[in-house]
């Protein structure tokens, strides 16, 4: 399985990450080789076998719907890269 | 020497009056200091609280707890608060943690004092420490190889004696991989045994906490204070944790005679490097001279484990690390013109090239068109692989293996070539995506670099790993070796 450049820009538009043309290039080999090894997936017989989402196969446990303490905002924003009066500042998104 | 005293004997020392928290402290500080800028375990520091927390608990802080005293350290994946932490990456270089997670919370109470927080390959990807935005650690055998990874800080500390015990995570391996590179005892928990909560996410359907130490009594010990039902972490399982310490002190001599151990015959076959398996084969024939049972078994799909964990693994990390956004916290790119470029940007510079390989290979098979054939699949084979385990357990109490193929490799022999370092995981995976517990315990040395054997029990047997542990290493004395300048 060989990734072209364009599907490798594809995926990092996903993901959001901002990669350069080189970078591209790179990944688009590495990223190949690493689907290789995952074709052998094919391979395996898995008629009527359930899809196993969770190792022990427990189902979320539910939990009361009650108000508990949490950290304050002041703390969590005093690591944010940049607030103001309490909101989190981004790059203006409207015009 | 202090560093060699096990944790029994340093907490029962601190509780006589014999010795001091204070004095443990200054002891493994010293040490750190001395043989950590060779090693670079430790990437986030905290020996001012530390030395504050040991005074304190000699002054009766930790009264009645059952580790009051011992230095520990920290995974930098758990969060620590006022503390920085780090994951081993850029992206959280400048995160300090707001809040404890569970596992760090649980051994403070225990009376426990952090030393630092230990380097780790970036969130936790990679078996080699190498990914590390902080730089690799070094393995104290021989300094020119890796320590394995993800948990590689905490493996070399406690093997260089820098610490006595020290916290880890595996996803794929994490915690038995490092420990037999660098030749100390590591347990990973059923998956669901120790909290989640606080500890940064990296697959979550496989991450699970445990700790390294030099024996099973001690990591015994560690365990105890960190596992059980936490309601922060919704997989987190509600089911008493039991006595692990009392089991090993009624252990009797013969708690290996007629103990069925199962070896599977995967695991034993090409790849296993000639001198790793010798070493191996000696370890069994302890336990079959103990009185145990040697039988061997199949894992018929043990070959699609590194398959199907390579896809989950990163689909899961794809959804997980879509959070790190430069938004709320971690690393934001200068002067981003727009929202996206603020993501892609800071994503792009904050995260390594490991992470970024793992995220878009997420990205990719949970994509339109692709989902049914990865990521469902894998899913699938996820199932055969535990069913394996299902139906061995049925006629064996244990399993013992190999951790891995070989010893330790040189630092920079595998990192341009990623899918020859996830070709390494082979022996470890498939118990990760079964859920089950494991350990890994030192079995000898190859040209003086340490080997583990590996132990896998039923889930939540994590007492007969540590039981089957300890009586091998009442008999053998490879647990007690220290590297040449660590001593």
């Amino acid at each position: 399985m060989s990734l072209t450049a364009d599907q490798v820009r594809n995926v990092a538009r996903l993901a959001r990450l901002g990669l350069d043309d080189d970078q591209i290039a790179e990944y688009a080999g590495e990223l190949s080789n690493i689907l290789d090894v995952v074709a052998s997936l094919e391979k395996a017989d898995t008629t009527d076998v359930e899809p196993m989402a969770h190792p022990l196969d427990l189902a979320a446990r539910l939990r009361a719907d009650r108000a508990v303490p949490v950290t304050d905002r002041d703390d969590f924003q005093a690591i944010a890269p940049a607030t103001a009066e309490g909101v989190y500042l981004v790059p203006k998104v409207i015009e | 020497m202090s560093h060699d005293r096990s944790i029994r004997d340093m907490v029962a020392a601190v509780a006589a009056g014999k010795t001091s928290a204070a004095e443990l402290t200054t002891h493994y500080l010293d040490r750190i200091a001395a043989h950590d800028e060779t090693l670079n375990t430790l990437i986030s520091g905290c020996a001012d609280t530390a030395r504050e927390r040991a005074v304190a608990i000699d002054a009766g802080a930790a009264a009645d707890t059952p580790l009051a005293g011992l230095p520990i350290a920290h995974k930098d994946i758990f969060c620590m608060r006022g503390t920085r932490t780090s994951c081993g990456s850029r992206m959280l270089d400048n995160f300090v943690a707001p809040y404890d997670a569970t596992v760090v919370e649980r051994l403070a109470a225990a009376g426990t004092v952090t030393l630092g927080k230990t380097n780790m390959d970036e969130f936790a990807m990679g078996s080699s420490n190498e990914t590390s935005f902080y730089g690799p650690v070094r393995n104290p055998w021989n300094t020119d190889y890796v320590p394995g990874g993800s948990s590689g800080g905490s493996a070399a500390a406690v093997a260089a004696g820098l610490v006595p015990a020290a916290t880890g995570t595996d996803t794929g391996g994490s915690i038995r991989q490092p420990a037999a590179l660098c030749g100390v005892t590591g347990i990973k928990p059923t998956y669901g045994r120790v909290s989640r909560y606080g500890m940064i996410a990296f697959a979550s359907s496989l991450d699970q906490g445990g700790c390294f130490a030099r024996s099973a009594d001690d990591c015994a010990h560690v365990l105890q204070a960190m596992a059980g039902f936490d309601e922060r972490d919704s997989t987190c399982v509600e089911r008493e944790v039991p006595d692990y310490v009392g089991a090993l002190d009624a252990q009797g001599d013969d708690y290996l005679k007629g103990m069925r151990v199962g070896l599977p015959k995967e695991y034993f076959a090409e790849g296993l490097d000639d001198a790793s398996r010798q070493v191996i084969d000696a370890a069994i024939a302890e336990f079959e001279a103990r009185g145990a049972e040697i039988v061997e078994i199949t894992l018929p799909h043990t070959e699609l484990a590194v398959s199907t964990y390579y896809v989950l693994a990163p689909a899961e990390a794809s959804s997980n690390l879509a959070r790190f956004d430069g938004v709320r916290y971690g690393y934001r790119c200068e002067n981003p013109v727009d929202l996206e470029d603020l993501y892609t940007r800071s994503r792009g510079e904050g995260f390594g090239r490991e992470v970024q390989r793992r995220i878009m290979v997420g990205a990719y098979v949970l994509s339109a068109g692709y989902y049914d054939a990865y990521y469902l699949k894998a899913q699938k084979t996820r199932r055969l692989i535990a069913q394996d385990f299902t139906n061995a357990f049925e006629n064996v109490d244990l399993i013992a293996a190999p951790v891995t193929q070989a010893p330790a490799f040189k630092l920079g022999e595998k990192l341009d070539d990623p899918v020859s370092m996830y070709l390494n995981d082979v022996y470890t995976l498939p118990a990760s995506l079964a859920g089950l517990p494991g350990m890994s315990v030192p079995a000898g040395f190859v040209d003086g670099l340490p080997v583990g054997l590996q132990l896998l029990a039923p889930w939540f047997e994590e007492a007969r790993l540590l039981g089957a542990a300890h009586a091998y290493q009442q008999t053998t004395d490879w647990h007690t070796k220290r590297p040449a300048g660590f001593e």
